[in-house]
């Protein structure tokens, strides 16, 4: 028998039982589809988290202190003091870190500000005048303290606009840090970007204030370091990591007492952890498929017991094992590629309506289509061999006694 | 002279084995030349069914030897069977063994479909027109009368010009006025030339062969030879 004419009879074959074919193929349909919106809403949340962490700037190098060891026990990474101005200095000289573009010491500390009778505990960061650009920050008003505020140990203050808001303090106004006045110098526009704190919750004040107030002379906790771009990020990291070994006098590399990480770091733990919950998504999706498989074993196994006589009068008529296996095997698969096909159909429309209607963001893209699709083809024609082998080894004349 | 298109020598066939082992075909032998028009009768249980089997190749002897038109069927591989099922023998069944899905004329045209050739449509509807039914292609068999549907049944069988036509009980589902309409076209496609096997129990229905056998036990009795 022709492979054409097989198809007709597996297509006339499910067509004379519309309804079964219908709900066996909606098992399939909804478990292509399944795997694929699923997929789909992991990939858009990857990229959500992606250009978040992007937008907190992956040009950006963060080097801390080393760690202080207190009677045996070594402390986090920046509890010994030993990163210094002069530090800063040094990779301010284009001469020796010529790819570094902006560097910005920082000393946090949680402190309550206080505007009049409002008072606010935030992060209080002590910085240069570079901390903008290091930082990847913008003003939405105001200005930002200079070189020269620095060095005169000026009291301004420049205020996240989460901080302004909860303050109702704005440019001009007189805010209360450390029993300190200082003067709002400037709001910063809102970061699009989330760390492990919220970045428009802050108030930065000149570095050499801070030392005054809050961090102690001389006291750098850590320094933010931009790259010219984020190609060049792996030479600033050299030109960086070799001044300040050498400053430090440290020979050993192993042995430094400073680190330096990059937010690309923090970039891959967010992707691995929006990898694993996709996987999770996916794997409970493709069970469905499984159960979708089953079920269209299922009901060949029943149309196979069904049709035990139209298999006998087929063979008796000239139909070889062989025939009756093609036959079985292409109802099988084309109910399994109908529902992976109408599969991928329901899965766009998820794409276009989810957004519609709820929060959640969805991105199809065309890998987790033709995968789902391949595996339900492959389903439909593994759960399709055991019934269609059954059917081939019907007897003609068993098969025809069984009316 | 060409020989025989049935020769049967010496055929058992047993089912089970043992002790419980039973002979439904013991011994048979049996010629049968082109052109005849040949009944086996006998009663529920005598073998004949089984002996109608081995005669339509749809099983094969446990003994001895079965040539249908010089070829030996007892050495034949399932899908030999079905070939020279398909080739050389048009079947007709008491039960009819239409398809419901499928119209008259998709009914005729299915032994062609494991076949090669063209023209299915063409070969249907001549063999449809033979049986008075041309009619009727486009009917499904659930509206159809027995008769009628009988009549499909012998086109299908028809349509592949076959060496051999194979009738088992074919009048058994059918009224009197149907069941002679039935018979009288057997007896038309014998005048024709074809060869014709009409297994049954009623000895009515078989004195239209000009030759009829008797199944008893498994044996064939009175097998005068043509």
């Amino acid at each position: 028998m022709s492979l054409l004419r097989t198809f007709e009879t597996g297509l006339r074959g499910i067509a004379s039982h519309r309804l079964r074919s219908i709900l066996t193929t909606l098992g399939i349909l909804f478990g292509v589809a399944a795997v694929i919106s699923t997929v789909g809403i992991g990939q858009a949340s990857s990229d959500a988290v992606n250009s978040r962490i992007a937008s907190l700037g992956t040009n950006e190098l963060t080097i801390t202190g080393g760690a202080a060891v207190t009677a045996g026990v070594r402390g986090g990474a920046g509890t010994a003091a030993t990163l210094t101005m002069a530090d800063v200095n040094g990779l301010n000289d284009k001469g020796n870190a010529p790819d570094i573009v902006a560097v910005a010491p920082e000393n946090q500390a949680s402190t309550t500000v206080v505007n009049g009778s409002i008072n606010a505990t935030t992060t209080v960061e002590g910085s240069s005048a570079d901390w903008l650009t290091a930082n990847a920050r913008t003003l939405s008003d105001g200005s930002f303290f200079t070189a020269q505020n620095v060095s005169n140990h000026a009291l301004y203050v420049v205020l996240g606009t989460t901080t302004a808001s909860n303050l109702n303090a704005a440019v001009g106004s007189q805010v209360t840090i450390a029993a300190t006045p200082f003067t709002v110098l400037g709001v910063l526009k809102t970061s699009g970007g989330s760390g492990f704190s919220n970045p428009d919750d802050l108030a930065v004040i000149p570095i050499t204030t801070d030392q005054d107030l809050l961090a102690g002379q001389g006291k750098v906790q850590r320094i933010v370091v931009a790259a010219s771009s984020a190609a060049t990020i792996g030479s600033a990291y050299a030109e960086a990591d070799q001044l300040l070994l050498q400053t430090h006098h440290v020979t050993d590399a192993t042995a430094a007492d400073f680190s330096i990480v990059n937010q690309s770091s923090f970039l891959s733990t967010a992707q691995s952890v929006t990898t694993t919950l996709t996987l999770l998504l996916a794997s409970i999706a493709a069970i469905s498929l499984l159960v979708g498989g089953i079920g269209v074993m299922n009901i060949m196994l029943v149309t196979v017991t069904e049709r035990t006589t139209e298999i006998g009068l087929r063979k008796a008529l000239g139909a070889t094992p062989a025939d009756i296996l093609r036959q079985f095997l292409i109802e099988a698969a084309t109910l399994s590629v109908v529902g992976g096909i109408l599969g991928v159909g329901t899965a766009l429309l998820v794409g276009v309506l989810l957004p519609h209607f709820t929060t959640i963001a969805i991105a199809i893209t065309p890998l987790p289509v033709f995968v789902a699709v391949g595996v339900a083809a492959a389903v439909g024609l593994i759960f399709g061999v055991y019934p269609a082998a059954r059917a081939s080894r019907l007897a003609p004349i068993v098969a025809l006694r069984s009316q | 002279m060409p020989g025989p298109l049935i020769d049967i020598r010496n055929v058992c066939k047993v089912y089970g084995s043992g002790d419980v082992a039973v002979r439904a075909v013991d011994d048979v032998s049996v010629r049968i030349q082109p052109g005849e028009f040949v009944a086996i009768m006998g009663a529920s249980g005598s073998g004949k069914s089984t002996l109608m089997n081995i005669v339509g190749c749809l099983d094969i002897p446990s003994e001895g030897e079965y040539w249908f038109a010089g070829e030996a069927v007892q050495n034949m591989t399932e899908r030999e069977l079905a070939t020279i099922r398909n080739r050389r023998i048009g079947f007709v069944f008491q039960q009819f063994q239409l398809l419901a899905a499928l119209s008259a004329w998709r009914n005729v045209e299915l032994p062609l479909l494991y076949r090669h050739g063209a023209e299915r449509r063409e070969l249907a509807m001549a063999a449809l027109e033979s049986v008075g039914l041309a009619g009727r292609a486009q009917h499904r068999p659930t509206e159809l009368s027995g008769g009628q549907q009988q009549r499909v049944a012998i086109a299908r069988a028809l349509v592949t010009d076959p060496d051999l036509i194979l009738a088992d009980e074919p009048t058994g589902n059918l009224d009197s006025g149907s069941s002679g309409e039935i018979l009288q076209m057997l007896v038309g496609l014998h005048t024709a030339g074809r060869t014709i096997v009409l297994i049954t129990h009623d000895a009515h229905v078989a004195s239209v062969a000009s030759r009829q056998l008797l199944m008893r036990d498994g044996r064939l009795l009175e097998a005068v030879p043509a």
